[in-house]
């Protein structure tokens, strides 16, 4: 279990002050400057040091990533910070805005640096008026006190940092899809390769990342890469934010270490499961896109990008949707499934038609009003649609089902026989 | 340039190349959808998925750049399951109607489901309806057959330049639309029509006509404008039923003008099919003896300067070397080509064809509009120009009146007075053409038509020396025409002779005893009293007002025959169908005539007259070959009017007797030229 001294968002729950003073007096903003710099390769090393790998879903290894972009570049260069945080389940970013906004905007700073950007933009999701309120005053404040600008932070660094509101759609979750909807087009996932860092933002290089990643390269600056490196399991380190909700006494946020199990995570943090242990049903552990795993998985499984994916499912943005015996399983992939169909940006086939077709088969199947070798036949489609697709939504859309039929098969069989007899029933 | 293995093959492809080309140049055919090689990679309908070795997905070889040791399978049960399975997403929600499918037998999306699709439906739900739209009076909609591959969206932003369509919604309610409901107002918008690869987009005057494969498909050129765009003309029985272009690089590419797409119905309306000859002052219908009788009645004992021919803009050669061979028979030095008046002549050929030829223009650097709009003159040259535009590095600028040609212009001035500002180097557009390696300039029918025409050719001319535009290797100069026949009329001399009248000269009342219109329905030939007026052509248009004897000939469709475009290409039209009723091929009247005036033309055959033709102008008989001409001969020097330069369009989809008959053409004059309303909405079919 992650130690108090450990935690890097030690404002989470906003019980301390949000502004600018309350944020220097935890932390922030300490000796910003001087990391700045010691230039871009070292600001680069340490991140590839920690062994930081992004929060927004994917896992792919942040200081990695920054290293593509280009070491020179004729023109601007930009940091597109990912803050549509959009996937069912997940509401770890939201808390960041909220009560530790200077944490990111100082990772913005840092961040652009490393990588020679000229600007940043924090692409911030619609419906968190909120939250973009409270980012606008950080924002302001921090230009206020010379952290960001001309000279940022005294640095001798040049940058600016914009805040742009989207309109509300999952997709512009989507990094190249945020980029099309940042440049003012509908969000549409764009072809890749070229990937951002080569052509991104209005043409030029440009890195997208999640709130939760940017936010706490600060902290592993100041306390060192091999603290993060530290906390967790080999290839997985570091803190990450939890979202848990669902059938659990008490859900909640909470920063815990990686590759904590999940048994211990619902039981310390968030007062076990409603009903005890034995009540579980399934979990899915990272957002809605993942497919779930149920209790005979769950009793031992560790919460890191490599235990979960060589369970099956995956990290994701660690939302840990809980679900109890009392929970119609089918019915809530079907509710998924709808959302799914529902933010499909309808720019690819096996996504814009598949989607509506796995929806509505898996209302079906909710009542049972189907027919047993249907079942085959919405695997076919998850498949015909897994892989196929432009950006990763397809996937998404199709492995919350195959987690279904892979893990609870024979309730779906269950009611399809129950439907078939009652209507046998109504018949005589 | 990279090597790939395509299923073992090892290939070397361009640099630049997509896996897609590599593949196909390795023999492998992908099925495709949304990738069209004229329009920006959209990589959406996923139908062309392969293999590729260390991908763990399979990859849209449409968009993936062929990188050197790319290995690619292209024919792999991985691949042939993802093929199949984007085809029965595709055909969930495509409607079952092909038997009633305009696109039926020439549908990519049945030919495709045919080689990898399906063989059956597993889907059990609802399909998806959408609302069809109204996009106009040419195009007509089915959109549920709508498989959102964009292309039609990709065509008008990128080649037509009119940003028009767009995707609305998204997921499974995404729609192709025009978001506020309009018709679409590029004059290129048909060509989406042949870009949809479903039914979704049809041609609203050929709807339910006809099946394609009843159709009888002849190749040809059109005649609605210089360009000579290279058409296919689908014909049953003796009714053209719609005309689609042909690929021809360095001409129409593949596109053509909605003008030469959907004017064929005025070629079945207000037709001239039985010789008519004035009797009591009215035209009755009369035989072929009696007009000819009544022709050689008239001309006895007439001079030979009392006859002029007046030739009309869509004539073929063959016709006008038979004109060209009465004339001298006649003793008529009256000839004239030159309908709309220009001041070009037939000696200098550098001065009136568009030397940098179309293809040429994606050389070019840097272009001056003199008097000219492209855009409704030669929509297949402006097209070449916006493709040239959006390649960079070209600046535009424009003498004449500001129009919307869907390219950054800069706009120098009105007249007369810019163009010699520009010539002396005092202008600032001056310094672009001065640094520019190529610059070409664009004169058109505008500025030339006028009386001060010679002059501007002349100062055309200068600024063209002046900014170094022709060279060894490069010419820049251009005219740009709007009338099919015009430079074969040139090239062939059509053009008065040794004290001849001109067309303004042959239209002076009292001039002549006897004219003959040959096709020439765009002059006034009325209330010329005492003169004999003889109209050979097929329209009941402005040119039988005045006429006493009417030869019904033969369209562009009906007739073998030569055309030379505003490059100096001469190209072939070919018959797709026999002239209405007792109407002629023109050449066979004008031969029958010489006969029974008895000057007899030893032109038997078509064999004879093409002969004939190149004896006169020996580049016609070179069919498809640009002959370069000779820098010089530019007009004559003078000064030049103070009035700016205009367009001599004023209605681009009414330009001639065809286009004049057709209603469609009448429509769309009417909703976009004239500003009016069709009162059409979503809800009239």
């Amino acid at each position: 279990m992650l130690q108090d001294k450990d935690r890097i968002f030690t404002n989470l729950y906003g019980d301390d002050g949000v502004d600018l003073a309350a944020a220097r007096a935890r932390g922030d903003w300490d000796g910003t400057a001087g990391f700045i710099q010691k230039g871009r390769e070292w600001l680069v090393e340490q991140v590839k040091a920690s062994g930081l790998r992004g929060r927004g879903g994917a896992g792919f290894p942040t200081g990695l990533k920054w290293s593509f972009m280009p070491k020179q570049a004729n023109g601007p260069v930009y940091l597109v910070v990912n803050a549509d945080e959009s996937e069912p389940g997940t509401c770890k970013d939201r808390e960041i805005m909220r009560h530790e906004p200077q944490k990111l905007i100082e990772g913005c700073l840092i961040a652009g640096a490393a990588m020679g950007c000229t600007a940043g933009y924090i692409y911030i999701r619609g419906e968190y008026v909120r939250e973009a309120e409270a980012l606008e005053r950080a924002l302001a404040e921090a230009y206020a006190d010379g952290l960001l600008g001309k000279n940022a932070a005294g640095s001798g660094f040049d940058y600016e940092l914009y805040l742009h509101r989207g309109a509300g759609a999952y997709i512009c979750g989507e990094e190249t899809g945020l980029i099309e909807s940042l440049e003012g087009k509908k969000g549409q996932p764009r072809l890749k390769p070229p990937f951002p860092a080569m052509v991104g933002l209005y043409g030029r290089p440009s890195t997208v990342n999640n709130v939760e990643t940017i936010a706490v390269v600060p902290t592993i600056l100041r306390r060192g890469a091999e603290w993060f490196a530290a906390i967790g399991p080999e290839r997985n380190s570091g803190t990450k934010l939890f979202c848990v909700s669902g059938h659990v006494n008490n859900p909640c946020n909470v920063e815990e270490a990686m590759g904590i199990p999940l048994r211990e995570l619902i039981d310390k943090h968030c007062g076990g499961v409603r009903g005890g242990w034995d009540n579980l049903l399934a979990v899915i552990p990272g957002g809605s896109s993942v497919p779930m795993i149920p209790k005979s998985v769950c009793d031992d499984i560790k919460l890191d990008f490599d235990s979960l994916k060589n369970a099956g499912t995956g990290l994701g943005t660690a939302a840990v949707i809980v679900m109890d015996k009392s929970t119609d399983i089918v019915k809530a992939i079907a509710r998924l499934s709808k959302f799914y169909m529902h933010e499909s940006c309808g720019q690819c086939t096996p996504c814009r038609e598949g989607t509506g077709w796995l929806w509505r088969m898996m209302t079906r199947m909710a009542e049972g009003r189907a027919r047993p070798e249907e079942i085959d036949l919405l695997w076919d489609v998850t498949k015909e649609i897994e892989g196929h697709t432009i950006c990763a939504l397809g996937d998404a859309a199709a492995w919350p089902v195959q987690g279904l039929i892979r893990h609870f098969r024979p309730e779906i069989e269950r009611r399809i026989e129950a439907y078939t007899a009652s209507q046998r029933l109504a018949a005589e | 340039m990279p090597k790939l293995t395509i299923d073992g093959q090892e290939i070397e492809v361009p640099a630049g190349s997509t896996v897609l080309q590599a593949c196909e140049a390795a023999g492998r055919e992908i099925p495709v959808f949304c990738f069209h090689p004229r329009l920006q990679i959209a990589g959406n309908c996923r139908m062309c998925l392969v293999e590729m070795e260390k991908s763990p997905k399979p990859i849209a070889s449409c968009a993936m750049p062929a990188g050197d040791g790319m290995v690619i399978k292209t024919d792999t049960p991985q691949v042939h399951k993802a093929r199949k399975g984007v085809l029965e997403l595709l055909l969930i929600n495509h409607p079952l109607d092909c038997p009633i499918c305009d696109q039926g037998g020439e549908c990519d999306l049945q030919d495709i489901t045919l080689f990898y699709g399906p063989d059956s439906s597993r889907f059990a739900e609802n399909k998806r309806p959408v609302a069809d739209k109204y996009l106009g009076p040419l195009i007509s909609t089915h959109m549920t057959r709508c498989i959102h591959c964009t292309r039609c969206i990709r065509f008008l932003d990128e080649i037509a330049g009119v940003e028009e369509l767009g995707a609305c919604d998204r997921g499974e309610h995404m729609e192709i639309t025009t978001w506020i409901e309009s018709a679409l107002t590029s004059e290129m918008s048909g060509n989406i029509i042949d870009l949809c690869p479903v039914g979704a987009l049809n041609s609203k005057p050929y709807e339910y006509r006809a099946r394609t494969w009843e159709l009888r498909k002849t190749e040809s050129i059109d005649v609605m404008d210089a360009v000579g765009s290279n058409i296919r003309v689908d014909a049953r029985g003796s009714e053209v039923m719609r005309i689609l272009p042909r690929l021809h690089e360095d001409v129409n590419e593949e596109w053509i003008s909605d003008k030469t797409r959907f004017a064929y119905d005025g070629l079945k309306k207000r037709r001239l099919d039985v010789p008519f000859v004035k009797k009591d002052g009215k035209l009755a219908t009369s035989t072929w003896r009696a007009a000819f009788a009544a022709i050689r009645d008239e001309l006895k004992d007439v001079p030979g300067n009392r006859i002029g021919f007046v030739i009309g803009d869509q004539v073929d050669c063959e016709t006008m070397v038979l004109v060209k061979d009465l004339a001298t028979a006649l003793g008529s030095p009256n000839v004239d080509c030159r309908q709309d008046g220009t001041k070009l002549t037939a000696a200098a050929r550098g001065a009136y064809l568009f030397n940098t030829t179309i293809a040429g223009i994606e050389q070019a650097d840097a272009c001056l509009l003199i008097g000219t709009n492209p855009r409704h003159e030669a929509p297949l040259v402006n097209a070449r120009l916006r493709k040239r535009s959006r390649m960079g590095g070209f600046k535009v600028g424009r003498i004449g009146e500001p129009f919307d040609l869907t390219y950054p212009v800069t706009d120098l001035g009105a007249g007369g007075q810019t163009l010699r500002e520009l010539s002396d180097g005092k202008h600032s557009f001056a310094e672009v053409l001065e640094n520019a390696s190529r610059p070409m300039l664009i004169l058109g029918q505008g500025p030339l038509a006028r009386a001060d025409g010679a002059a501007i050719l002349a100062l055309a001319g200068e600024v063209a020396e002046r900014f170094g535009m022709v060279g060894d290797d490069w010419n820049g100069f251009n005219v740009l025409h709007t009338a099919a026949s015009r430079v074969g009329g040139l090239d062939l001399g059509l053009v008065p002779g040794e004290g001849g009248l001109d067309v303004a000269g042959m239209l002076q009342p009292g001039a002549l005893d006897v004219l003959f219109l040959v096709g020439a329905d765009e002059v006034e030939a009325k209330g010329l009293d005492g003169t004999f007026v003889v109209y050979m052509g097929t329209h009941g248009d402005r040119g039988v007002h005045g006429a006493d004897v009417i030869l019904p000939g033969a369209a562009f469709t009906e007739k073998h025959g030569t055309y030379v475009n505003t490059e100096g290409r001469p190209q072939r039209a070919k018959l797709a169908v026999f002239p209405p009723g007792e109407a002629k091929e023109d050449w066979k009247i004008l031969r029958a005539l010489s006969e029974v005036l008895g000057l007899t033309l030893p032109l038997n055959t078509m064999g004879d007259v093409r002969r004939r033709m190149a004896e006169i102008a020996p580049s016609l008989a070179r069919i498809d070959e640009i002959e370069p001409a000779p820098f010089g001969g530019f007009g004559v020097a003078g000064d030049i009017g103070a009035e700016p330069f205009a367009s001599p369009l004023r209605d681009f989809y009414l330009t001639n007797p065809i286009a004049r008959a057709s209603s469609v053409m009448q429509e769309c004059s009417t909703l976009f030229v004239q500003g009016g309303s069709t009162g059409a909405t979503g809800t009239h079919g």
